[in-house]
Parts: C-alpha cells; structure tokens; sequence
C-alpha cells in the first residue's frame, strides 16, 4: 500500500493484517517447496468455493462474539461483589492455609507453603508438563530431514549474529553475574517473601539466554551443553518425585512424616520448601534456555 | 432483575468485566484472523484473561498480601490465597502451550510455505487426489 | 471513588486498548511489542490486586520469555525483515 493513499476500510485492514503469500519469498528456484508456493498461490486465486466462505466468515465472526461477550459480560452481573470479605470463596480451606503456614508448613510466605507443601501434587504436575513440553518441542524442531534447508537456515541465523556486537558484550558481562546472583536470591527466599521457585528459575533462564545471545551457543556450551542440561533436568523431576513419594509414604500408612521445620523467618527453614523450590527453579531455568536454543538453532 | 441493577452490578466488578471484554478480545482475533501467529498471539490474549477473572476473586479490600509478618497467622489480615496459587500454575503452562504451539507452525510454515489455514488446507486436499 | 480504584481503572483500560491494538496492527513486529506491553501492565495489576508471587511470576514468564519465544520464531518464520530488505519488498509491490 502506498503512503498517502485514502485510509482503509476495515475489511482491508483485516486483510493486511494476514500474512499475504506473496510476500514470502521462495528460497531457491528448482526447490520443492517454490512448487508447492506457486500452488498455493495460484489455488488460492482460484478456489471459487471458497468465495462464498470468505464472505460470509468475518460477518458470522463478529456475530459470534458479540453473543459471546454479551452473554459473558451478563454473568458478571450474577457474581458475587468484588472485594466483600463475606465472599462464598473465602471459607475455612483459606483459613486452614493462613494458619497452617507457619505451623505446618513452616513458611512465612503463605503462598508458597500453600503450592509446596499443601498442595504440591498440583505443582509436580506442572514441574512433569514443563519436562514434557521441552520433549515435544525436541520432537518437533530438533528432526530436519532436509539438510540442504537446515544449511540454508543456518547461513541465514549467521547473518542475523549479535556476536560481533560490542556494547552488548560489555553490558552483559556487568549485568550477568548480578542477574544469576538476583535469580538465585529469589529462589532462595522463595518461602520468606514472594517470588519462589518459579520466577527465580526464570531469570536464571533469562540470564542464560542473554550469555548465549551476547557471546554465542558455542561460548555457553562450556558450561551449560546437552550433557549437563540433562543431567540436571532429570535429576531436579526425580528429586521432586521421591520427595512427594515420601510423602505419599508417610500418609498413606498412617505415618508422621518427618519434616525439618527450623525457625521460621531464616533461610534454612520451612522444611523442604527450599530444596523443591531449588529443584523446581532448576527445572524451570533448563526449560527457558532449551525453548530458546531450539528455535534459534534447532538443538538444545 | 431489571436492566439497571444488572448494569450497576457489571460496574461494580469491573475487573471480572474487563476480563471478559478481554476474553472476547481474545476469542475474536483468535477465530478472525488467518495468520496463525495472531491466533496464538489471541489464544494468550484469552489466557491472561482467565486468570485476572481467577485473581481477582480472592481480594478482599483492605487486607494485605499473603506474607505473614511478624508470625501473625490471622486469616482476617490477608487476603485469600488459594487462586493465586491456581493462577501461578496457570502462567507456567500457558507458557509451555505457546511454545509448542510456535514449535507447530515452524514446522507447518516449513513444509507448506505459507501460514494461512485456508490454504494449507486446500493444498492438503490437493495432494490427496 | 478512592485513588486506588481509579488507579485500577486506567490500567484496566489500558489492558483492554493494548489487547485491542494489538488484533488491529499490521507488522508482526508491533504486535508482539505491544503484547509485551500488554503482559508488563498486567503484572502491575497483580501488585495492585495484592498478589507479588505472581507479579513476578508474569513479569519473568509471561513478559520476557513468551515475547522472546515469539520473536525468534518470528525470524524463523522470515516476518522480521531487516531495512533493506523491507524497502525492496515496497518496491517490489508498487
């Protein structure tokens, strides 16, 4: 579209807002896929079936969703006032979760006593769907079997490199170790103020990312390669497991399971609340840096 | 109920309202656009929605955030914890589903060269006569 | 109405603009940026709503990683174009 030109109607900026096929640009000619590109294309012109279709979809679109968020927004009226203490939600089970952080759980933070240790199945749930994600996205991007695109990718990828960029190589050497030690902060005090495992593991992740962005995937293979990530990966799920299989022990044949309360407020407290945290913002930090490796170069 | 008490109790939780509008927000890029990048981009928008409806269920006005000071285990001075714990596990995996998601459409953009829908599935057709 | 829920009130505006920005913007780029935005200013409203674990939690998960998860597949996908190249495609177009 030019500049200058009238303003558009509504149905051309719903249109420009899609990707237009002829705006990829096939790779190479003679290729597999600038056949299957020109099919598509010339189909796409043609398919008179589908006029119809384009037509009536937008229109039945709008149609959908204004009785979807007519009939959303209505059920707000039947909801119970926002803010009032004598909400039906705030019964005895938020109560049993206050009262019992410092005592059973022995957290300051009642939140993270509350996903740990009251209901920490629900947590090693997710700890097992973040493993398994990272192993579907393996499954999915790690697999080339074209190898002349794999190469073409690659050359592309190099010349999109920050390596040679100098001011981001100075900034992260000051920024890393500060944000690894804030990463590992948050972690470590994940039970006597907000934050915990999940948002410690994060950065950590996110520093991780910056150290191969900044200096390389070959610099943060000296200490961060496929070995030790999964080493570490697996080792923090099976530390998690056996540590909800002790409890599950305990609990079902009627024992008093054991659990190292310490006093409440310092840091080597709150029973095993800080080594699952530990474990899980491990878990976490692998799983942010492989998501990350594997779009940008297909392996982790 | 007559509309006028329906209207003021919308406008009494504006926040579940938001996050509904949100929600249709979400839904309508989600179904409207073809590009698949903004239907993901939808999908998180619906989300996000979802879970300020869940968080903001659990305030309760004048009370402070769920970090016991001084040991003072009063369930009267905080605020209910329970949907923020569901919340943050809610974060986490929405995460985990847009990468695989993304993961999905490098790989369909790979082998069908385009990321429209429409057309994936008209040349699928084609290939199977 | 008190300060706090006016406070409230323009984020939740806020919030519901950026959504809505971001399903009308044409460049790939400019919607993810303002999906960042978006998931930034809702993470103040989980302070405001009394929530710190997952103001955190959102900032860290939802801002950084998701955007940058969309942006490396936007390069792999060849929808972020570098000056060049998006002044040849114009002309190429015109």
């Amino acid at each position: 579209m030019k500049k200058g030109s009238k303003r558009p109607s509504l149905r051309q900026l719903w249109q420009d807002t899609d990707l237009d096929l002829s705006r990829i640009r096939p790779a190479d000619p003679g290729d597999d896929d600038q056949v299957r590109w020109e099919q598509a294309h010339a189909r796409r012109l043609d398919a008179a079936e589908l006029r119809l279709f384009r037509r009536a979809y937008p229109v039945l679109c709008v149609i959908l969703c204004l009785i979807l968020s007519t009939a959303l927004v209505l059920t707000v009226a039947y909801m119970p006032a926002f803010g009032r203490e004598d909400s039906p939600t705030n019964n005895e089970v938020a109560a049993r979760y206050i009262e019992g952080a410092t005592a059973e759980a022995g957290a300051v933070n009642a939140v993270a006593g509350m996903i740990i240790y009251f209901r920490g199945f629900d947590t090693l749930g997710e700890a097992h769907v973040l493993f398994s994600s990272v192993c579907a996205v393996m499954i999915l991007l790690e697999v080339e079997p074209d190898r002349r695109r794999l190469r073409r990718e690659r050359a592309e990828d190099r010349l999109y490199d920050l390596t040679r960029d100098s001011v981001l190589k100075e900034v992260t050497r000051v920024l890393e170790p500060l944000i690894f030690l804030f990463g590992l902060y948050v972690i470590f005090n994940g039970h006597l103020s907000s934050g915990g495992g999940f948002s410690g593991g994060t950065v950590i992740g996110a520093g991780l990312i910056l150290h191969a962005v900044a200096f390389g995937f070959t610099d943060t293979e000296r200490f961060f390669n496929r070995k030790v990530f999964d080493v570490i990966r697996v080792a923090a799920l099976l530390f998690y497991s056996a540590v909800m299989l002790y409890f599950f022990y305990t609990g079902a044949n009627d024992l008093d399971a054991w659990i190292p309360r310490g006093t409440p407020g310092s840091i080597f407290s709150a029973g095993f609340i800080l080594p699952v945290n530990l474990a899980v913002g491990l878990e976490v930090a692998c799983t942010m840096y492989a998501m990350f490796s594997l779009f940008r170069r297909g392996r982790v | 109920m007559n509309l006028l008490t329906v209207l003021g109790r919308i406008l009494d939780n504006y926040e579940e309202c938001a996050a509904m509008v949100l929600f249709a927000i979400g839904f309508f890029m989600l179904i409207l656009h073809r590009n698949l990048i903004k239907k993901i981009i939808g999908m998180n928008i619906m989300d996000t929605a979802m879970y300020l409806f869940l968080a903001s269920i659990g305030y309760i006005e004048g009370r402070a955030a769920p970090v016991l000071e001084d040991g003072a285990a009063d369930p009267a001075l905080y605020i209910n914890p329970i949907p923020t714990g569901l919340v943050l596990t809610g974060i986490v995996v929405s995460v985990s589903f847009t990468a695989i998601m993304l993961a999905l459409s490098v790989r369909l953009y790979r082998r069908y060269r385009t990321l429209n829908l429409d057309d994936i599935y008209t040349i699928i057709r084609e290939e199977r006569k | 109405m008190t300060e706090l829920e006016i406070f409230r009130l323009i984020l939740l505006t806020f919030l519901v603009v950026c959504a809505a920005a971001s399903a009308v913007s044409r460049s790939m780029l400019v919607t993810v940026i303002i999906f960042m935005t978006y998931g930034l200013v809702m993470s103040i409203l989980w302070v405001v709503l009394r929530a710190p674990d997952l103001a955190v939690t959102e900032a860290a998960v939802g801002v950084c990683i998701t955007s940058s998860l969309f942006f490396v597949t936007l390069r792999r996908l060849n929808l972020i174009r570098k000056r060049g190249e998006e002044d040849a495609d114009s002309e190429e177009g015109k």
